[in-house]
């Protein structure tokens, strides 16, 4: 599958990879390059690969209440949560966002890899309320970094600085019907920009907007650095169906004073496993997922995400180990046939 | 100096009177990505043609980095410990790897010569 913007990535010389059956950008310039470029300027990244559903009907709100951990009452018109759907075991089938555009209609955002599956379980288990995939009839652009409001100023958008985290703004961007969020995958300020798929000239406005701001194109490479350096999940890597939101550090999406989909499992589940972040203090050589985590001679865990880290000029990642390791702890990571010192930490490397 | 010769697993090497040069190749480089950090082997070690003898990490993934032919590493690159971008930045001159002496100076001659890397990784045709 294609992008509508794939003849935008060859114009700009993209290295193209196979992306869970879509040919997306892997990068333009270079992974650190472009990582350092939404750290330090604005970076246009072409995310129209994930999935979106439209979730329309009275009982949406409750409906949608059952698939997702985190407190759906809490957002109002025009406003998104992040949260994981959980399976009856307490598991993760993806994690997601959930915009409510009206107070009875929603958009879910999903991840690519997911997307058959998901549309399968909302399927299911949502009651009278139209559902629809939508993931084709429009773009999904993601315009991040500390410059990332200006750019949208210039293009005209009103009111974008009034604009909170999480919130939606309903607008036109160089004349074309938008709806722009606050959110990213990057840590750091930012918007998703969500119009019609056949407006590609949107791409190209963008980048020549943001020209003065230093903006550039943004491939999947360094997303992935940018989001493993403010502690956010990669689905199928750090997270999946074995692996509950007590696990991963994302207890703060679970509210037990809902009901939804595998709470009594969440309730009733000892966690004796927690993912962590770590660092490589002994070498520069990098780990990677299934990697194995040592306390001395010991085996006690196991890596899921790990790569250099362009801010911080390091190795870094993220480990599950038993709950009972503590942050900065000491440990070693076997790469290869030898162990190297390490540290435990926070997932959230970084923080703007 | 002789011509370049190469491997299939995008090693380069150059002949210089009893020793070769061994680094990564321009096409290898590019298909890395940022390279963060590289192992080097031991000066004095010994390695068979084809085994692992050091490892480079980039960005995108970990990759093994192949012994050319039977040999001794004689010296081994270490500015690239502090500064692996070398490598993608100058492959074939300040981002060389190792020093090899090699028992088997024949096996250097049945390497690729140019054109037949360049066929194989599909460059050099425009």
């Amino acid at each position: 599958m294609r992008s509508p913007f794939f003849k935008n990535h060859l114009e700009s010389k993209a290295k193209i990879i196979d992306f869970h059956g879509w040919e997306m950008p892997l990068q333009y310039s270079g992974i650190i390059d472009e990582h350092k470029n939404v750290r330090e300027n604005v970076g246009l990244f072409d995310v129209s690969h994930m999935g979106r559903f439209k979730i329309k009907g009275k009982e949406s709100e409750s409906q949608i209440q059952r698939l997702i951990t985190n407190d759906i009452s809490k957002i109002g018109d025009k406003q998104a949560i992040y949260s994981p759907m959980c399976n009856e075991n307490g598991g993760i089938i993806d994690d997601v966002i959930v915009n409510r555009i009206y107070s009875n209609e929603f958009v879910i955002v999903v991840n690519s890899s997911n997307i058959k599956k998901d549309l399968d379980w909302i399927t299911e288990n949502v009651k009278s309320c139209e559902i629809q995939n939508v993931t084709d009839d429009y773009a999904l652009l993601a315009l991040q970094g500390p410059k990332a409001e200006k750019v949208l100023k210039d293009v005209g958008v009103e009111q974008i600085e009034n604009l909170k985290s999480f919130h939606l703004l309903e607008t036109k961007l160089d004349g074309v019907d938008c709806i722009i969020s606050r959110t990213g995958y990057t840590g750091e300020d930012g918007f998703e920009l969500f119009f019609d798929s056949k407006q590609v000239q949107i791409w190209e406005k963008l980048l020549e907007t943001g020209t003065k701001y230093g903006i550039k194109p943004i491939g999947l490479g360094a997303r992935d650095t940018l989001r493993l350096e403010a502690g956010l999940m990669l689905y199928g890597n750090d997270i999946d169906e074995n692996i509950s939101p007590l696990e991963a550090p994302l207890k703060w999406t679970v509210k037990f004073e809902t009901e939804f989909i595998g709470k009594a499992a969440l309730e009733q589940k000892k966690v004796e496993k927690k993912m962590r972040g770590f660092e490589i203090t002994e070498t520069k050589r990098v780990a990677r997922k299934d990697n194995k985590i040592y306390d001395e001679e010991k085996e006690i865990g196991i890596v899921t995400s790990g790569n250099f880290s362009p801010t911080l000029g390091k190795p870094i990642g993220y480990c599950f180990v038993p709950v009972e390791y503590p942050l900065r702890g000491k440990i070693k990571i076997n790469i290869g046939d030898k162990l190297y010192d390490g540290r435990l930490a926070s997932t959230r490397f970084y923080k703007r | 100096m002789a011509e370049r010769k190469f491997t299939k697993e995008h090693e380069w090497i150059q002949k210089s009177d009893q020793i070769i040069i061994v680094g990564i190749t321009e096409f290898a480089q590019d298909q890395l990505g940022d390279i963060v950090s590289i192992e080097l082997p031991q000066v004095g070690s010994s390695f068979k043609q084809n085994d692992v003898m050091t490892i480079i990490d980039s960005v995108k993934a970990s990759s093994d980095i192949y012994c050319p032919v039977d040999g001794e590493i004689i010296e081994t690159n270490e500015n690239l410990l502090e500064h692996p971008e070398l490598i993608n930045k100058s492959p074939y001159k300040e981002g060389w790897i190792v020093k090899i002496k090699p028992n088997n100076p024949e096996q250097i001659d049945s390497l690729l010569s140019k054109e037949q890397y360049d066929e194989l990784v599909g460059q050099g045709k425009e």
